[in-house]
Protein backbone atom coordinates (compact mmCIF):
# COMPACT_ATOMS: atom_id res chain seq x y z
CA UNK A 1 0.00 0.00 0.00
CA UNK A 2 2.69 2.46 0.74
CA UNK A 3 4.42 1.61 -2.62
CA UNK A 4 1.04 2.06 -4.41
CA UNK A 5 0.61 5.07 -2.75
CA UNK A 6 3.93 6.21 -4.07
CA UNK A 7 3.43 5.57 -7.10
CA UNK A 8 -0.12 7.29 -7.16
CA UNK A 9 2.25 10.43 -5.87
CA UNK A 10 4.92 10.12 -8.45
CA UNK A 11 2.63 9.57 -11.14
CA UNK A 12 0.82 12.58 -10.00
CA UNK A 13 3.51 14.87 -9.85
CA UNK A 14 4.90 13.67 -13.26
CA UNK A 15 1.64 14.01 -15.08
CA UNK A 16 0.73 17.91 -13.88
CA UNK A 17 4.96 18.84 -14.44
CA UNK A 18 4.35 17.54 -18.10
CA UNK A 19 0.57 19.16 -19.05
CA UNK A 20 1.52 22.06 -17.06
CA UNK A 21 2.50 25.06 -18.18
CA UNK A 22 5.82 26.82 -17.13
CA UNK A 23 6.57 30.37 -17.00
CA UNK A 24 8.46 31.30 -14.50
CA UNK A 25 9.34 34.89 -13.57
CA UNK A 26 11.07 35.78 -10.34
CA UNK A 27 7.72 37.49 -8.80
CA UNK A 28 6.04 34.29 -9.28
CA UNK A 29 8.90 32.38 -7.45
CA UNK A 30 9.07 34.69 -4.78
CA UNK A 31 7.65 33.40 -1.89
CA UNK A 32 4.53 34.09 -0.68
CA UNK A 33 4.09 37.08 1.78
CA UNK A 34 0.56 39.15 0.72
CA UNK A 35 2.30 40.84 -2.45
CA UNK A 36 4.86 42.41 -0.58
CA UNK A 37 8.57 41.85 -1.43
CA UNK A 38 9.65 39.04 0.81
CA UNK A 39 11.88 40.68 4.09
CA UNK A 40 14.41 38.60 5.07
CA UNK A 41 14.62 34.81 5.17
CA UNK A 42 12.27 32.33 6.73
CA UNK A 43 14.30 30.21 8.51
CA UNK A 44 14.93 32.33 11.71
CA UNK A 45 14.80 31.88 14.76
CA UNK A 46 11.57 30.46 16.32
CA UNK A 47 9.54 30.34 20.24
CA UNK A 48 11.70 28.12 21.91
CA UNK A 49 8.22 27.09 23.15
CA UNK A 50 7.92 24.55 19.99
CA UNK A 51 10.96 22.70 21.28
CA UNK A 52 10.23 22.65 24.59
CA UNK A 53 6.91 20.68 23.43
CA UNK A 54 8.77 18.48 21.35
CA UNK A 55 11.11 17.75 24.16
CA UNK A 56 8.02 16.73 26.65
CA UNK A 57 6.36 15.07 23.77
CA UNK A 58 9.41 12.32 23.72
CA UNK A 59 9.19 11.62 27.48
CA UNK A 60 5.27 11.26 27.16
CA UNK A 61 5.51 9.22 24.17
CA UNK A 62 7.99 6.84 25.26
CA UNK A 63 6.01 6.01 28.37
CA UNK A 64 2.75 5.68 26.05
CA UNK A 65 5.19 3.30 23.80
CA UNK A 66 6.07 1.55 27.27
CA UNK A 67 2.15 1.49 28.24
CA UNK A 68 1.29 -1.00 24.67
CA UNK A 69 3.65 -3.94 26.36
CA UNK A 70 1.77 -3.25 29.81
CA UNK A 71 -1.74 -3.05 28.25
CA UNK A 72 -1.18 -6.64 26.65
CA UNK A 73 -0.14 -8.15 29.76
CA UNK A 74 -2.28 -6.72 32.07
CA UNK A 75 -4.66 -9.46 32.79
CA UNK A 76 -1.44 -11.82 33.51
CA UNK A 77 0.29 -9.13 35.75
CA UNK A 78 -2.70 -8.61 37.79
CA UNK A 79 -2.55 -6.28 40.34
CA UNK A 80 1.46 -6.45 40.76
CA UNK A 81 1.76 -4.84 37.83
CA UNK A 82 -0.93 -2.28 38.16
CA UNK A 83 1.05 -0.88 41.17
CA UNK A 84 4.15 -0.44 39.18
CA UNK A 85 2.59 1.59 36.60
CA UNK A 86 0.69 3.85 39.30
CA UNK A 87 3.98 4.18 40.81
CA UNK A 88 5.85 5.01 37.33
CA UNK A 89 2.95 7.12 36.86
CA UNK A 90 2.95 9.09 39.91
CA UNK A 91 6.83 9.68 39.24
CA UNK A 92 6.18 10.82 36.00
CA UNK A 93 2.97 12.82 37.47
CA UNK A 94 5.82 15.05 39.48
CA UNK A 95 7.53 16.05 36.20
CA UNK A 96 4.24 17.24 34.57
CA UNK A 97 3.36 19.35 37.68
CA UNK A 98 6.85 20.92 37.10
CA UNK A 99 6.33 21.82 33.33
CA UNK A 100 3.03 22.90 34.12
CA UNK A 101 4.29 25.15 37.19
CA UNK A 102 7.24 26.42 34.90
CA UNK A 103 4.40 27.63 32.50
CA UNK A 104 6.02 25.43 29.65
CA UNK A 105 2.28 24.40 28.97
CA UNK A 106 1.33 28.28 29.01
CA UNK A 107 1.24 29.45 25.12
CA UNK A 108 -1.17 32.87 25.75
CA UNK A 109 -0.17 35.99 27.06
CA UNK A 110 3.69 36.04 28.74
CA UNK A 111 2.67 35.80 32.53
CA UNK A 112 6.07 35.01 34.35
CA UNK B 1 -2.93 -20.56 -2.59
CA UNK B 2 -2.62 -18.72 -5.84
CA UNK B 3 -6.35 -17.38 -5.35
CA UNK B 4 -5.37 -15.92 -2.16
CA UNK B 5 -2.73 -14.27 -3.92
CA UNK B 6 -5.14 -12.84 -6.42
CA UNK B 7 -7.68 -12.32 -3.48
CA UNK B 8 -5.37 -9.73 -2.05
CA UNK B 9 -4.68 -7.89 -4.98
CA UNK B 10 -7.73 -7.39 -6.02
CA UNK B 11 -8.61 -5.82 -2.37
CA UNK B 12 -5.50 -3.97 -2.71
CA UNK B 13 -6.65 -1.95 -6.15
CA UNK B 14 -10.27 -2.04 -4.70
CA UNK B 15 -9.10 -0.43 -1.48
CA UNK B 16 -7.03 1.93 -2.79
CA UNK B 17 -9.27 3.00 -5.88
CA UNK B 18 -12.20 3.16 -2.91
CA UNK B 19 -9.96 5.80 -1.17
CA UNK B 20 -9.41 8.08 -3.82
CA UNK B 21 -13.08 7.99 -4.70
CA UNK B 22 -13.54 8.81 -1.09
CA UNK B 23 -11.67 11.76 -1.11
CA UNK B 24 -13.39 12.77 -4.09
CA UNK B 25 -16.47 12.12 -2.68
CA UNK B 26 -15.53 13.62 0.68
CA UNK B 27 -14.46 16.67 -1.37
CA UNK B 28 -18.75 17.11 -2.63
CA UNK B 29 -19.89 16.52 0.55
CA UNK B 30 -18.01 18.96 2.62
CA UNK B 31 -19.57 21.42 0.03
CA UNK B 32 -22.99 20.26 -0.41
CA UNK B 33 -22.99 20.46 3.66
CA UNK B 34 -21.41 23.27 4.33
CA UNK B 35 -23.97 24.55 1.97
CA UNK B 36 -26.96 23.41 3.30
CA UNK B 37 -25.99 24.43 6.61
CA UNK B 38 -25.56 28.12 5.32
CA UNK B 39 -28.92 27.75 3.56
CA UNK B 40 -26.69 28.41 -0.25
CA UNK B 41 -26.88 25.61 -3.09
CA UNK B 42 -23.13 24.36 -3.28
CA UNK B 43 -21.89 22.86 -6.22
CA UNK B 44 -24.69 22.43 -9.01
CA UNK B 45 -23.21 22.75 -12.50
CA UNK B 46 -20.52 19.93 -12.77
CA UNK B 47 -22.84 16.83 -13.39
CA UNK B 48 -25.77 16.08 -11.55
CA UNK B 49 -25.99 17.98 -8.23
CA UNK B 50 -22.40 19.19 -8.56
CA UNK B 51 -21.22 15.42 -8.34
CA UNK B 52 -18.14 15.72 -10.94
CA UNK B 53 -17.23 18.84 -9.37
CA UNK B 54 -14.34 16.99 -7.96
CA UNK B 55 -13.11 15.49 -10.93
CA UNK B 56 -13.09 18.96 -12.88
CA UNK B 57 -10.96 20.24 -9.83
CA UNK B 58 -8.27 17.63 -10.57
CA UNK B 59 -8.19 17.71 -14.10
CA UNK B 60 -8.39 21.57 -13.86
CA UNK B 61 -5.46 21.17 -10.98
CA UNK B 62 -3.17 18.65 -13.18
CA UNK B 63 -3.15 21.27 -16.12
CA UNK B 64 -2.00 23.89 -13.50
CA UNK B 65 0.99 25.41 -13.52
CA UNK B 66 3.64 24.08 -10.85
CA UNK B 67 5.56 26.94 -9.02
CA UNK B 68 8.22 26.10 -6.58
CA UNK B 69 9.68 28.85 -5.18
CA UNK B 70 13.28 30.01 -6.04
CA UNK B 71 14.75 29.79 -2.75
CA UNK B 72 12.62 26.10 -1.89
CA UNK B 73 14.82 22.93 -1.12
CA UNK B 74 13.72 21.51 -4.81
CA UNK B 75 14.02 17.69 -3.53
CA UNK B 76 12.29 18.46 0.02
CA UNK B 77 9.71 20.40 -1.77
CA UNK B 78 8.23 17.55 -4.20
CA UNK B 79 9.47 14.81 -1.36
CA UNK B 80 6.59 16.48 1.29
CA UNK B 81 3.12 16.04 -0.61
CA UNK B 82 4.73 12.21 -2.20
CA UNK B 83 5.29 11.35 1.68
CA UNK B 84 1.92 12.87 3.05
CA UNK B 85 -0.10 10.91 0.24
CA UNK B 86 2.11 7.79 0.83
CA UNK B 87 1.28 7.74 4.56
CA UNK B 88 -2.17 8.56 4.26
CA UNK B 89 -2.75 5.54 2.25
CA UNK B 90 -0.69 3.13 4.24
CA UNK B 91 -2.40 3.95 7.17
CA UNK B 92 -5.60 2.57 6.12
CA UNK B 93 -4.00 -0.81 4.54
CA UNK B 94 -4.04 -2.32 7.78
CA UNK B 95 -7.85 -1.63 8.88
CA UNK B 96 -10.15 -4.43 8.33
CA UNK B 97 -13.68 -3.32 7.15
CA UNK B 98 -15.30 -6.45 6.43
CA UNK B 99 -15.74 -10.24 8.57
CA UNK B 100 -13.94 -13.38 6.45
CA UNK B 101 -15.68 -13.71 3.39
CA UNK B 102 -15.12 -15.85 0.47
CA UNK B 103 -17.04 -13.68 -1.69
CA UNK B 104 -20.62 -16.05 -2.05
CA UNK B 105 -18.46 -19.37 -2.62
CA UNK B 106 -15.96 -17.68 -5.28
CA UNK B 107 -13.21 -18.58 -3.47
CA UNK B 108 -12.28 -21.83 -1.47
CA UNK B 109 -10.34 -20.24 1.50
CA UNK B 110 -11.95 -17.40 3.13
CA UNK B 111 -10.16 -14.44 2.91
CA UNK B 112 -9.86 -11.00 5.49
CA UNK B 113 -11.04 -8.25 4.08
CA UNK B 114 -8.10 -5.75 4.88
CA UNK B 115 -5.51 -5.51 2.80
CA UNK B 116 -2.68 -6.64 5.13
CA UNK B 117 -3.65 -8.83 7.62
CA UNK B 118 -1.10 -7.27 10.38
CA UNK B 119 -1.48 -8.57 14.08
CA UNK B 120 0.16 -5.49 15.57
CA UNK B 121 -2.43 -3.37 13.34
CA UNK B 122 -2.81 -0.45 16.26
CA UNK B 123 0.71 -0.07 16.40
CA UNK B 124 1.16 0.47 12.16
CA UNK B 125 -1.57 3.04 12.55
CA UNK B 126 -0.21 5.08 15.41
CA UNK B 127 3.44 4.60 13.72
CA UNK B 128 2.04 6.00 10.66
CA UNK B 129 0.13 8.84 12.20
CA UNK B 130 3.54 10.02 13.54
CA UNK B 131 5.12 9.96 9.78
CA UNK B 132 2.78 12.13 8.27
CA UNK B 133 4.04 14.82 10.86
CA UNK B 134 6.95 14.26 8.08
CA UNK B 135 4.94 15.62 5.41
CA UNK B 136 4.45 18.36 7.06
CA UNK B 137 7.28 19.62 8.67
CA UNK B 138 9.33 18.97 5.44
CA UNK B 139 6.90 21.18 3.82
CA UNK B 140 7.15 24.30 5.59
CA UNK B 141 10.81 23.55 5.53
CA UNK B 142 11.20 23.38 2.24
CA UNK B 143 9.24 25.82 0.99
CA UNK B 144 10.90 28.50 2.70
CA UNK B 145 8.61 30.84 2.92
CA UNK B 146 7.60 32.06 6.85
CA UNK B 147 3.68 31.19 6.59
CA UNK B 148 4.72 27.77 5.54
CA UNK B 149 7.42 27.32 8.18
CA UNK B 150 5.00 28.49 10.91
CA UNK B 151 2.20 26.72 9.68
CA UNK B 152 4.23 23.59 9.56
CA UNK B 153 5.49 24.22 13.33
CA UNK B 154 2.15 24.88 14.94
CA UNK B 155 1.03 22.03 12.83
CA UNK B 156 3.44 19.14 14.31
CA UNK B 157 3.57 20.80 17.47
CA UNK B 158 -0.21 20.41 17.43
CA UNK B 159 -0.27 16.65 15.95
CA UNK B 160 2.74 15.66 18.60
CA UNK B 161 0.74 16.95 21.52
CA UNK B 162 -2.72 15.10 20.57
CA UNK B 163 -0.95 11.95 19.25
CA UNK B 164 -0.20 10.73 23.28
CA UNK B 165 -3.93 11.45 24.07
CA UNK B 166 -4.36 9.38 21.16
CA UNK B 167 -2.39 6.66 22.42
CA UNK B 168 -3.77 6.94 25.90
CA UNK B 169 -6.94 6.26 24.57
CA UNK B 170 -6.00 3.34 22.04
CA UNK B 171 -4.10 1.82 25.02
CA UNK B 172 -7.75 2.00 26.76
CA UNK B 173 -8.96 0.23 24.07
CA UNK B 174 -5.84 -2.68 23.71
CA UNK B 175 -6.96 -3.73 27.43
CA UNK B 176 -10.36 -3.95 27.08
CA UNK B 177 -9.57 -5.99 23.82
CA UNK B 178 -6.52 -8.25 25.22
CA UNK B 179 -5.03 -7.35 21.39
CA UNK B 180 -3.41 -5.62 19.66
CA UNK B 181 -5.14 -6.71 16.40
CA UNK B 182 -8.08 -4.72 14.58
CA UNK B 183 -9.68 -7.93 13.59
CA UNK B 184 -9.68 -9.18 17.27
CA UNK B 185 -10.69 -5.80 18.75
CA UNK B 186 -13.66 -5.90 16.35
CA UNK B 187 -14.41 -9.64 17.25
CA UNK B 188 -14.35 -8.73 20.93
CA UNK B 189 -17.38 -6.26 20.60
CA UNK B 190 -19.64 -8.79 18.97
CA UNK B 191 -22.88 -9.63 20.57
CA UNK B 192 -25.24 -7.05 22.73
CA UNK B 193 -26.01 -7.05 26.63
CA UNK B 194 -29.47 -7.78 27.62
CA UNK B 195 -30.22 -8.59 24.09
CA UNK B 196 -30.21 -5.17 22.74
CA UNK B 197 -27.37 -3.12 23.94
CA UNK B 198 -24.50 -4.13 21.44
CA UNK B 199 -21.15 -4.46 23.06
CA UNK B 200 -19.59 -1.36 21.41
CA UNK B 201 -16.54 -0.11 23.09
CA UNK B 202 -18.12 2.97 22.81
CA UNK B 203 -20.77 1.91 25.36
CA UNK B 204 -17.78 0.77 28.02
CA UNK B 205 -15.66 3.56 27.62
CA UNK B 206 -17.44 6.74 26.44
CA UNK B 207 -14.69 8.98 27.91
CA UNK B 208 -11.86 6.40 25.74
CA UNK B 209 -13.93 6.91 22.98
CA UNK B 210 -14.62 10.98 23.05
CA UNK B 211 -10.89 11.43 23.77
CA UNK B 212 -9.86 9.31 20.87
CA UNK B 213 -12.50 11.31 18.89
CA UNK B 214 -11.23 15.00 19.42
CA UNK B 215 -7.17 13.96 19.30
CA UNK B 216 -8.51 12.35 15.98
CA UNK B 217 -10.06 15.74 14.70
CA UNK B 218 -6.92 17.55 15.89
CA UNK B 219 -4.56 14.62 14.45
CA UNK B 220 -6.29 15.21 10.93
CA UNK B 221 -6.01 18.47 11.04
CA UNK B 222 -9.57 19.66 10.89
CA UNK B 223 -11.68 22.24 12.34
CA UNK B 224 -11.91 23.07 15.27
CA UNK B 225 -8.69 22.06 15.24
CA UNK B 226 -7.12 23.40 11.53
CA UNK B 227 -4.67 25.35 12.99
CA UNK B 228 -2.14 24.38 10.12
CA UNK B 229 -4.56 26.36 7.84
CA UNK B 230 -5.52 28.88 10.07
CA UNK B 231 -6.51 31.53 6.71
CA UNK B 232 -6.63 34.26 8.81
CA UNK B 233 -3.52 34.52 10.64
CA UNK B 234 -1.63 32.02 8.10
CA UNK B 235 -2.73 32.32 4.44
CA UNK B 236 -2.85 28.43 3.82
CA UNK B 237 -0.24 27.46 6.45
CA UNK B 238 2.20 24.76 5.10
CA UNK B 239 0.98 24.32 1.50
CA UNK B 240 1.06 27.90 1.55
CA UNK B 241 3.43 27.47 -1.70
CA UNK B 242 2.04 24.63 -2.70
CA UNK B 243 0.32 24.81 -6.52
CA UNK B 244 -0.86 22.59 -9.30
CA UNK B 245 -0.61 18.55 -8.26
CA UNK B 246 1.36 18.57 -5.09
CA UNK B 247 -0.96 20.91 -3.33
CA UNK B 248 -3.93 18.39 -4.60
CA UNK B 249 -1.82 15.62 -2.97
CA UNK B 250 -2.07 17.79 0.25
CA UNK B 251 -5.42 17.88 -0.16
CA UNK B 252 -6.31 14.43 -1.00
CA UNK B 253 -4.03 13.53 1.85
CA UNK B 254 -6.02 15.26 4.38
CA UNK B 255 -9.20 13.92 3.31
CA UNK B 256 -8.03 10.30 3.10
CA UNK B 257 -6.99 10.96 6.71
CA UNK B 258 -9.93 11.56 7.55
CA UNK B 259 -11.66 8.33 6.57
CA UNK B 260 -8.79 6.45 7.86
CA UNK B 261 -9.32 7.79 11.46
CA UNK B 262 -13.31 7.12 10.66
CA UNK B 263 -12.29 4.01 9.94
CA UNK B 264 -10.03 3.59 12.42
CA UNK B 265 -12.48 4.52 15.05
CA UNK B 266 -15.34 2.63 13.68
CA UNK B 267 -13.13 -0.72 14.44
CA UNK B 268 -12.24 0.30 17.65
CA UNK B 269 -15.17 1.88 19.18
CA UNK B 270 -18.31 1.23 17.31
CA UNK B 271 -18.20 -2.22 17.28
CA UNK B 272 -16.68 -2.20 12.93
CA UNK B 273 -18.48 -4.41 11.01
CA UNK B 274 -21.12 -5.82 13.54
CA UNK B 275 -24.35 -5.04 13.86
CA UNK B 276 -27.96 -5.94 14.14
CA UNK B 277 -30.44 -7.04 10.89
CA UNK B 278 -27.59 -7.27 8.49
CA UNK B 279 -25.64 -10.98 8.09
CA UNK B 280 -21.98 -11.14 9.15
CA UNK B 281 -21.45 -11.40 5.28
CA UNK B 282 -22.58 -8.24 4.72
CA UNK B 283 -21.28 -6.68 7.77
CA UNK B 284 -19.21 -4.14 5.83
CA UNK B 285 -22.69 -2.31 4.93
CA UNK B 286 -22.66 -1.81 8.29
CA UNK B 287 -18.99 -0.68 8.64
CA UNK B 288 -19.88 1.67 5.73
CA UNK B 289 -22.76 3.63 7.67
CA UNK B 290 -20.82 4.10 10.65
CA UNK B 291 -17.58 5.43 8.99
CA UNK B 292 -19.95 7.57 6.97
CA UNK B 293 -21.69 8.95 9.95
CA UNK B 294 -18.08 9.55 11.75
CA UNK B 295 -17.20 11.74 7.94
CA UNK B 296 -20.37 13.67 8.04
CA UNK B 297 -19.58 14.65 12.17
CA UNK B 298 -16.57 15.97 11.05
CA UNK B 299 -17.86 17.84 8.19
CA UNK B 300 -20.96 18.71 10.44
CA UNK B 301 -18.42 20.13 13.37
CA UNK B 302 -16.19 21.84 10.94
CA UNK B 303 -18.57 24.05 9.82
CA UNK B 304 -20.41 24.72 13.25
CA UNK B 305 -17.73 25.00 15.86
CA UNK B 306 -14.95 28.82 15.30
CA UNK B 307 -11.56 27.53 15.54
CA UNK B 308 -10.01 27.37 18.33
CA UNK B 309 -6.92 30.21 19.53
CA UNK B 310 -3.84 28.72 19.60
CA UNK B 311 -3.01 28.77 23.45
CA UNK B 312 -6.49 27.20 24.31
CA UNK B 313 -5.43 24.49 21.70
CA UNK B 314 -2.46 23.86 23.76
CA UNK B 315 -3.96 23.86 26.77
CA UNK B 316 -6.11 21.85 26.06
CA UNK B 317 -4.39 18.95 24.64
CA UNK B 318 -1.68 19.06 27.85
CA UNK B 319 -3.81 20.50 30.83
CA UNK B 320 -7.14 18.40 29.94
CA UNK B 321 -7.10 15.83 27.50
CA UNK B 322 -3.85 14.53 28.24
CA UNK B 323 -4.64 13.55 32.49
CA UNK B 324 -8.29 12.72 31.43
CA UNK B 325 -6.67 10.00 29.13
CA UNK B 326 -4.16 9.00 31.53
CA UNK B 327 -6.82 8.76 34.52
CA UNK B 328 -8.96 6.52 31.55
CA UNK B 329 -6.56 4.31 31.05
CA UNK B 330 -6.00 3.86 34.94
CA UNK B 331 -9.79 3.02 35.44
CA UNK B 332 -9.70 1.01 32.85
CA UNK B 333 -7.16 -1.57 33.58
CA UNK B 334 -8.37 -1.05 37.11
CA UNK B 335 -12.07 -2.32 35.88
CA UNK B 336 -10.00 -5.02 33.84
CA UNK B 337 -8.20 -6.20 36.50
CA UNK B 338 -11.25 -6.64 38.99
CA UNK B 339 -13.59 -7.74 37.04
CA UNK B 340 -11.88 -9.71 34.43
CA UNK B 341 -13.23 -8.03 31.29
Amino acid sequence: MIAVGIAFAVTMLGLSSLLGPRKPTPEKLAPYECGMPPVGDARERQSVKFYLVAMIFLLFDIEVAFLYPWAMALRDLGWAGYVQVLLFMLLLLAGYVYVWRKGVLDWGAEST
Amino acid sequence: MNQAVVAEVVILVAVFHALLLSAAAMVWVERKVAAWLQQRHGPTLVGYAGLLQPFADIIKLIFKEELRPAAADKWLFYLAPAISAACSFAAFAVVPFGAETTFFGLLDEPVKLQVADVNVAVLVIFAIGSMSVYGIVLAGWASNSKYSLLGALRSSAQMISYELSYGMALASVLVMANSMSLTEIVNAQDGAWFGFIPRWFIFVNPIGALIFMTAGVAETNRAPFDFPEAEQELVAGYHTEYSSMSFALFFQAEYVNMVTVSAVTTDLFLGGWHGPLIPESFGWIWFLVKTGFLLFFYVWMRWTLPRYRYDQLMAFGWKVLLPLSVVNLLLTSAWVIYFGF
